[in-house]
């Protein structure tokens, strides 16, 4: 079995009663899902001025996403394919208006009235055929024009995706700029497996200094917040293994095994409480050759 | 589903040209008490299809909103208010969405609309 949920059954089925009811219960699912939304308005990057706006949720399920929108005054409107979810949302009382529709048909949205949208791990279904009359790129330009046509002028759409290879990823983006979107990935925390989150930042409009891509987070040796980032954000520097480069410098890494490093161990081997040789100034010395 | 909502929607079916604004029919109206935010009825009024608004808000009972609505009128504290209920307090609970053009109905179940399409609408 695998377990990308998008390989096992078409949206409005996989998202049924059960699985709805753990966008309730689980802890764990509703702060990743929290997290996410956090950073996909921030991404939004809506004008400071403390105006509410209009926004869109594309994929809102149990409206775990709408409540960080309303949290921060917005007005929302959520579309989602799946009834199960949209009740779940309904128990949890969410603010925002919800619309049961799919994004592949196209939104049935005016032409330029939303401020801004959002998704959060949704825009990777369009890739799936799941019914005969579904073709993935009629779907996926469907899905962008409509969204290009209902944003106003200069309005950003963060999509967070989790496309299953390179080809779905260069699929998903290069239809959005076919329909008009400039834009481009940002990546947060690239090194690590699990906490690996990309963002679609996808602006109205020309390109412009404005809508240039901003950065991902992480992306310079600063680690995650939170317990996984503990093993593989450590090793920035890629390591390449040492038979794969010549012979001069490898000898050369051997040598940097320096003062330092030989300090730093007889400091370690003290705090066991062996003997070791107080430090002097010969203390990691090179022997003369005639030795 | 809010009449903010609904002065967004439009229908999306194959081949229609105007799909805007859609009708309504009403089996159940709630109203819920939301918060009076100024700025954002400032930001959204020149969004709003005023006269989808109106109409829309008469089926629905409310029939206070004047004919036609500019900008200068945002100033009054009274039109102001009235705007806001009719936007976002009042609620189509049952009742279903109608194409203005095909007359295809989309229903409305527990205030949610159902605008899935069949295969020959896409």
């Amino acid at each position: 079995m695998t377990s990308r949920p998008e390989l096992q059954a078409p949206p409005e089925i996989f998202y049924n009663d059960d699985e709805a009811r753990k966008y309730t219960s689980s802890s764990r699912i509703i702060e990743i899902q929290a997290k996410l939304s956090e950073r996909a308005l921030e991404l939004l990057a809506l004008p400071n001025d403390g105006v509410h706006r209009l926004l869109l949720d594309i994929g809102c399920g149990s409206g775990l996403s709408g409540e960080t929108l309303t949290e921060n005054g917005h007005q929302w409107i959520g579309l989602d394919i799946s009834q199960s979810m949209l009740d779940v949302a309904l128990e949890r009382e969410v603010e925002g208006d919800l619309v049961l529709g799919d994004m592949g048909q196209g939104l049935d949205l005016r032409t330029g009235v939303i401020d801004g949208a959002i998704s959060i791990s949704a825009v990777q279904w369009l890739c799936n055929a799941d019914k005969s009359s579904h073709e993935p790129r009629i779907r996926l330009k469907a899905f962008f024009g409509s969204l290009y046509r209902s944003l106003a002028r200069g309005a950003r759409a963060v999509l967070q995706v989790y496309p299953e290879n390179l080809a779905q990823r260069e699929l998903i983006l290069s239809f959005a700029m076919r329909a008009g979107f400039s834009g481009g990935v940002v990546v947060d925390f690239p090194h690590s497996t699990k906490s690996r989150k990309e963002y679609l930042v996808l602006t109205c409009g020309p390109p412009s200094l404005s809508s240039a891509a901003p950065r991902g987070k992480g992306e310079d040796g600063e680690s995650c917040s939170d317990e996984d980032s503990s093993g593989d954000e450590d090793n920035q520097s890629v390591c390449v293994s040492d038979r794969h480069r010549p012979r001069k410098k490898q000898k050369l890494n051997k040598k940097m095994k320096g003062r330092e490093w030989v300090l730093r161990k007889k400091e370690q081997r003290r705090r066991k409480g062996t003997a070791v040789p107080a430090d002097t100034k010969y203390t990691a010395r090179k022997r003369k050759a005639r030795f | 589903m809010r009449l903010l909502t609904h002065n967004m929607l439009s229908s999306n079916i194959k081949g229609v040209t105007n799909g805007f604004p859609l009708l309504i029919e009403v089996e159940k109206v709630v109203e819920k008490q939301v918060d009076f935010n100024e700025d954002f009825l400032r930001n959204m009024f020149p969004k709003i299809e005023w006269k989808a608004l109106v109409e829309a808000s008469r089926t629905m009972g409310y029939t206070e909103l004047p004919e036609n609505a500019e900008s200068s009128m945002l100033d009054s504290d009274e039109f102001l208010r009235k705007f806001h209920h009719a936007l976002i307090e009042l609620h189509l609970e049952e009742g279903a969405l109608v194409c203005p053009e095909t007359g295809r109905k989309f229903p409305v179940n527990k205030g949610i609309p159902n605008m899935l399409l069949h295969e020959d609408e896409v």
